[in-house]
């Protein structure tokens, strides 16, 4: 049983506002450890804004406010810890894709370089383990010096993929993940992630139910930056659904 | 069948017109260049020489050459660019990259556009009272330079700002997401990205301080000197304030001799230009996205 699972990630009251108006209103949510979270709901609802909290982006954001706290393995992120190595210990895909303005094998070195690895043989290892895992590599395997920036929009986001997993993140966030490729390698990256989640914890942000219904062990709904429904699978999409509005966005009646 | 309205047909026309208009406009801009080069190489070109360039002026700068005008020039410059560019860049990156958006920086941010609209015989008499005099370095290439450099940060600050804008912010988002600092972020993903809009702003600033002559004009620039200057606490002379001088101060001078001081400073910053044009050109095939 998931319940049984140590609580990886535990939200507390958090608020976080732009303008006047809280995107994430009082969220409590508990993520345990090795399951895959989806989180889904119509545009607005704060999904984004709840990732980009768990890695501290926000920070960066000068007119957001954040009340509340996030505890990761029961110390709060905001006060015990580091955002650099915080950001490190949790791996984020944005919904663009972004190849950083340098070679294929540099982007996916980017990560463990600025942490200091020198180790040429470790980074080539680096580079190959998360190409795969991204499944990437074949394509790219001959011209890992060739630049990223010329790679396809659904290769660059296989790259950031690949990106987020080179300095072995213990909780993956994904936002989106799958706007930008096709239904292909979708399969194959869902199939990586599948895999991934034994040792690691997924968040997962999207906008198709079919992905979460797929994926996820668990699914939030999110409306008004409030969770409006979180449960089992096989629950939610079980027709069990606490409320009528979940129900509605799944069978697409809403949203 | 597609028939056009005669409101498309109009359009059409309109379109046409508008184009010609803002071609013909722009050739106008390139005419006056064109002519001052043309009229400077006509009348000082004969003046030109060897000699012309390597000689002390002589006989109350009625012959001889502009050696020390060209030294003196050099002197200012690239004392000028020592201070203004490292201040100015690393001024830009802080606002950038690492300043909130509040009110002193605000205040920041308009004292330098006011900087930049500040006219030159001001910032002179800044420098006159700033480094002349309470600084106590005298009127020396030191302070002369100084103000120069003074005046050159706010373009400096503006057009590495502008180049450090153009990085697409996801790209910073990207690194900052793998766990990289703000100064990594910086080190390996904004400043390689932006370096060509930096460098250009830099080059130009270099152009401009040759030419500057107010601000030099109490700070640290002589009429005449008989000497080169030994250090940087004497004073010196410069192309712009000797093209003035022997212009207006001085009588008996050749004719050609304004003309071809004219031509030479004018030579100067073009060449210095034409380098930031070869060094963006350079870096725009190295463009990465």
């Amino acid at each position: 049983m998931v319940n049984m699972k140590k609580k990886k990630i535990e939200i507390k009251d958090l608020t976080v506002a732009y303008l006047k108006e809280p995107v994430i209103d009082k969220l409590n949510l508990d993520i345990y450890e090795n399951e895959v979270l989806a989180i889904i709901g119509p545009a607005n609802s704060g999904k984004s804004s709840l990732l980009r909290c768990l890695n501290r982006m926000l920070d960066y954001n000068p007119a957001a406010r954040i009340k509340g706290d996030i505890l990761l393995d029961g110390e709060s992120i905001y006060k015990d810890q580091d955002s650099t190595f915080l950001r490190r210990r949790i791996g984020m895909v944005s919904p663009l894709p972004v190849g950083l303005p340098m070679t294929i094998k540099e982007n996916v070195t980017y990560a463990p370089r600025m942490a200091g690895c020198k180790d040429s043989s470790e980074l080539d290892f680096i580079v190959e383990d998360c190409l795969k895992k991204a499944a990437l590599w074949d394509e790219v395997k001959d011209r890992l010096d060739g630049l990223a920036t010329k790679l396809s929009g659904g290769q660059q986001q296989r790259l950031t993929i690949a990106r987020a997993l080179s300095h072995h993140p213990e909780v993956l966030c994904l936002d989106e993940f799958s706007i930008a490729i096709d239904p292909v390698t979708t399969m194959k990256i869902e199939a990586v992630l599948n895999e991934l989640k034994k040792n690691m914890t997924i968040v997962m942000v999207t906008n198709v139910i079919n992905q979460a219904r797929r994926l996820g062990d668990r699914t939030a709904m999110m409306l008004h930056g409030k969770i409006l429904d979180l449960d089992q699978n096989e629950n939610i999409f079980g027709g069990k659904a606490k409320d009528i509005k979940t129900q509605e966005y799944i069978e697409g009646l809403f949203g | 069948m597609f028939h056009p309205t005669q409101h498309l047909l109009n359009k059409e026309i309109k379109e046409k017109r508008f184009k010609n208009l803002l071609s013909t406009l722009t050739f106008f801009l390139f005419l006056p260049a064109l002519i001052i080069m043309f009229w400077l190489f006509l009348k000082g070109f004969p003046a030109l020489s060897w000699d012309f360039l390597t000689q002390d002026p002589i006989q109350g700068m009625t012959a001889g050459g502009i050696f020390p005008t060209i030294v003196g020039t050099f002197w200012l410059v690239i004392i000028s660019v020592l201070v203004s560019c490292p201040l100015g860049v690393l001024a830009a990156i802080y606002l950038s990259e690492y300043a909130a958006d509040n009110r002193i920086t605000r205040i920041i941010r308009l004292a330098i556009l006011n900087l930049a609209g500040v006219p030159s015989i001001v910032h002179a008499l800044f420098g006159l009272g700033a480094f002349v005099l309470f600084l106590q370095m005298g009127t020396s290439i030191l302070a002369a330079s100084f103000t120069l450099a003074v005046m050159n940060l706010p373009v400096i600050i503006t057009s590495t700002l502008e180049s450090l804008k153009a990085v697409p912010h996801s790209f910073r988002e990207a690194s900052w997401n793998v766990g990289a600092s703000k100064l990594q972020t910086i080190r390996h993903i904004v400043l390689p990205n932006s370096i060509p809009g930096i460098l250009t702003g830099l080059v130009f600033s270099v152009g401009r301080s040759a030419g500057e002559t107010a601000a030099i004009l109490f700070t640290g620039v002589a009429f005449y000197l008989p000497y080169l200057p030994q250090s940087v606490f004497d004073q010196c002379m410069s192309l712009s304030m000797h093209l003035f001088t022997i212009s207006t101060q001085v009588v008996g001078v050749p004719e050609a001799y304004p003309f071809a001081t004219a031509l030479v400073l004018i030579m100067l910053i073009l060449s210095v230009n034409s380098i930031s044009v070869v060094l963006r050109s350079y870096f725009r095939t190295k463009r990465k996205w």
